[in-house]
């Protein structure tokens, strides 16, 4: 804190004539002062921890140590048989499946998200009405996400409440055996976890949006579909890009939801690296997770590519 | 507050001053005594139980503090963390990968009571002086070391002891009677297409493929050298019955967890699976039909043991000893048998345990009154016979065990293969 204060006047007074300049700089390095501390939390928490991983996946091991050295066998591993191309190898059909969910799941939560916002920010007239529904989205964060995601399975199951109530009705003769453990049940629960950091975010872009605009555009005789499009949904972009990012990234990473809902039977790149730590295979995981990393950036950077963030928000 | 503040300075001064004297003054043993000892116990919650703990504070004084894992975080634990534990109640197989990391001590026969009383599945690996299938980590191919910070395992016995059995039990498939309405006596019924979609197999890749290969072999399509120790090619070949298994719809899930695999069968999601024996007991306890099925190929035996890291010294050194002696001294083994579990030393369990309870648990015999589970409930009704019958029964038809491959990375990366496909 010292060098903050003391040495500025010090610099000051000995050149005066840059008097300009030293202030100019002394403000950017005020500025600097106070991105230091986050600068520090990501550097000490994010940065440091991402290079380890990298060096570590670079490492050999074997089954109770891992060795330093520089050996490209990890990655060679992660995409053993990938340029084979007769079948597919484990790491794209593993990143296919996840890839499924995360646009399965994407749609899913952005039309119900999407719609949800539009609801509460357009329609309920009072804030504090807006406020209390809006808190009421929240409400299941009050539990773990694992609690929500079991709750499911008496529901879903072979003898669930779902498959007993469709039988008492005579609907159907047996059991539906695809509504649990299977790629519909993950599906569910991704869709019931993360609409949420939908809603939030669209919504947030919503409320910014000056009514007037919509008037305008009503006024102008655009038809309420049309003012959707050419009015609401362009001004919501950042929202739906921030919310994207979020779903896609809690997906990509995801490994127990899939293995809950998915009965342990459906692949993620998640589960692959959990496989892999719990049997000692430090550098073998660090590659699958630096591979991971790679794939999910290349997402956001597209995503980004699409939608200017900085510039919206 | 100064009531609080008071006796933690003087606590802390006679610490400190017991840590100046600890050098070259000796010989404070009231002081010694009167101060508790705490081990911090890691191991998998299964064989961490409060009645244990409250047990040897009575008995001994010391206060057990238990860390609850999972099975493959115990080793990761010892291998990365030596200094966060001082006793470690692990599986024999992982020794394979603990013992070459050094974090561990060979245990001092001598110092072990009831060392030589220690059940021959161990020591020879014989159960009634007939010897038992040793495919795998068969305990007693790691159960000595040729010194006492020695890395290599002897295949003689010496006075260092790796691991000093706390509980050990044979493994075979659990199935439901009531929706099956036949016998079932083979491993191959797993993968039988009777089945499909309501089987289900562990998702713990070393233990699940010896499950893959008891199948494969009770086909009879194929005989390994070692299912325990599995070539590349013996491997593939195991992993690509699997996935056909798989592509065809056989399971209905995989487990990983003694909770889901209790849910799974409960429920009636699966009707055959593999299963470990106190989930068969907390499924027939929710009042549903199970029975851990004795097959004709054998079972597929585990053990775990009590283990010192090599940090352990002084007092707490002695204190981990007092405690394993204790643990062999027939309560903590009365208790373990009454859940289904088999002990180290079975006399001194034996001499705790109510006659009818011992013919009921070991001797296979028909139940004479109701037995009871150590917390009181009732498990079975008199007249019951336990599932496979009694101790030579079971552990005599042992046919491999637990184990951790040579091929070990290998293996793991197929079974990756096998989760995706």
């Amino acid at each position: 804190m010292t060098e903050i204060v003391l040495p500025a006047p010090a610099l000051a007074a000995d050149k005066p004539q840059t008097s300009l300049n030293a202030g100019e700089r002394r403000r950017r390095r005020r500025t600097y002062l106070q991105a230091a501390p986050m600068a520090l939390v990501f550097l000490i928490f994010l940065a440091i921890p991402l290079l380890l991983t990298l060096m570590v996946s670079f490492w050999e091991y074997n089954e109770y140590e891992i060795v330093p050295a520089f050996t490209l066998q990890n990655y060679r591993d992660v995409f053993e048989g990938c340029l084979n191309g007769s079948d597919l190898c484990t790491t794209v059909r593993t990143y296919l499946s996840t890839l499924k969910f995360c646009a399965l799941t994407w749609v899913c939560t952005l039309l119900i998200g999407f719609t949800v916002a539009y609801f509460l920010a357009f329609h309920v007239r009072s804030r504090t009405t807006q406020t209390v529904l809006f808190l009421i989205c929240t409400i299941p964060f009050w539990t773990s996400n694992v609690i929500r995601m079991i709750s499911w399975i008496p529901l879903l199951g072979r003898n669930g409440l779902v498959n007993d109530t469709l039988q008492s009705l005579g609907l159907i003769r047996s059991p539906i055996e695809g509504l649990l453990y299977s790629d519909f049940s993950v599906t569910l629960a991704f869709v019931h976890l993360y609409t949420v950091f939908m809603i939030v975010p669209i919504f947030n872009s919503m409320a910014r949006i000056d009514r007037a605009l919509i008037e305008a555009s009503y006024d102008a005789g655009a038809t309420g579909w049309q003012t959707l499009t050419n009015v609401v949904i362009p001004l919501c972009k950042p929202g739906i890009a921030i919310g994207s990012i979020f779903v896609v990234t809690l997906v990509m990473g995801d490994f127990v939801t899939v293995g809950v809902m998915g009965g342990q039977q459906i692949a993620s790149v998640g589960k692959v690296i959990q496989v892999q730590m719990s049997y000692l295979q430090f550098p073998a995981a660090a590659a699958n997770a630096m591979v991971l990393l790679g794939a999910v950036m290349l997402m956001i950077l597209g995503l980004t590519r699409i939608i200017d963030l900085r510039r919206e928000l | 507050m100064s009531e609080i503040t008071t006796p933690n300075r003087r606590t802390f001064l006679k610490g400190a001053g017991l840590a100046l004297g600890a050098g070259p003054i000796t010989g404070f043993p009231a002081i010694h005594a009167a101060e508790p000892v705490t081990l911090r116990y890691l191991g998998t919650a299964v064989n961490q139980s409060a009645e244990i703990a409250r047990k040897v504070k009575e008995d001994l004084g010391i206060t057990i503090e238990y860390i609850p894992v999972v099975t493959d975080e115990v080793t990761k634990r010892v291998v990365t963390q030596p200094n966060s534990f001082d006793l470690v109640d692990t599986e024999f197989f992982s020794l394979k990968k603990i013992i070459p990391s050094g974090n561990i001590l060979g245990m001092d026969a001598k110092r072990i009571k009831l060392a030589d009383k220690i059940t021959s599945v161990f020591t020879k690996g014989e159960v009634a002086g007939k010897t038992i299938g040793d495919q795998g980590t068969a305990p007693k191919k790691v159960f000595y070391l040729e010194g006492q910070n020695g890395k290599t395992f002897a295949n003689f016995p010496t006075e260092w002891i790796t691991l000093i059995p706390t509980t050990y039990n044979a493994d075979t498939l659990g199935i439901r009677p009531d929706l099956i309405n036949r016998p079932i006596g083979s491993w191959k019924e797993l993968l039988n297409p009777e089945f499909k979609g309501r089987a289900s197999i562990l998702n713990i890749p070393s233990i699940g493929i010896m499950d893959a290969a008891m199948v494969v072999e009770a086909t009879g399509d194929y005989t390994y050298g070692d299912k325990g120790n599995m070539t590349k090619a013996e491997i593939d070949r195991t992993i690509k019955l699997l996935i056909e298994a798989k592509r065809a719809g056989q399971f209905r899930a995989f487990w990983q967890d003694f909770n889901e695999s209790v849910n799974l069968m409960a429920s009636g999601e699966t009707v055959i699976q593999s299963m470990w024996s106190p989930a068969v007991t907390k499924v027939r306890s929710q009042g549903v039909p199970c029975i851990y099925q004795p097959l004709k190929e054998g079972y597929r035996a585990w053990a775990s043991g009590f283990g010192l890291p090599k940090t352990l010294s002084g007092r707490k050194l002695d204190a981990a000893y007092d405690f394993v002696n204790w643990f062999l001294s027939g309560w903590a083994g009365a208790y373990l048998n009454r859940q289904g579990y088999y002990s180290a030393v079975l006399e001194t369990a034996k001499a705790h345990m109510e006659p009818y309870e011992w013919a009921y648990w070991m001797e296979g015999k028909a139940a004479e009154k109701d037995i009871k589970g150590p917390d009181g409930s009732t498990l079975e009704k008199a007249g019951a016979t336990r599932d496979g019958g009694s101790f030579e029964a079971r552990m005599g038809s042992v046919a491999c065990w637990n184990a951790v491959m040579d091929e070990n990375t290998y293996m793991v990366r197929k079974w990756n293969e096998f989760i995706a496909a």
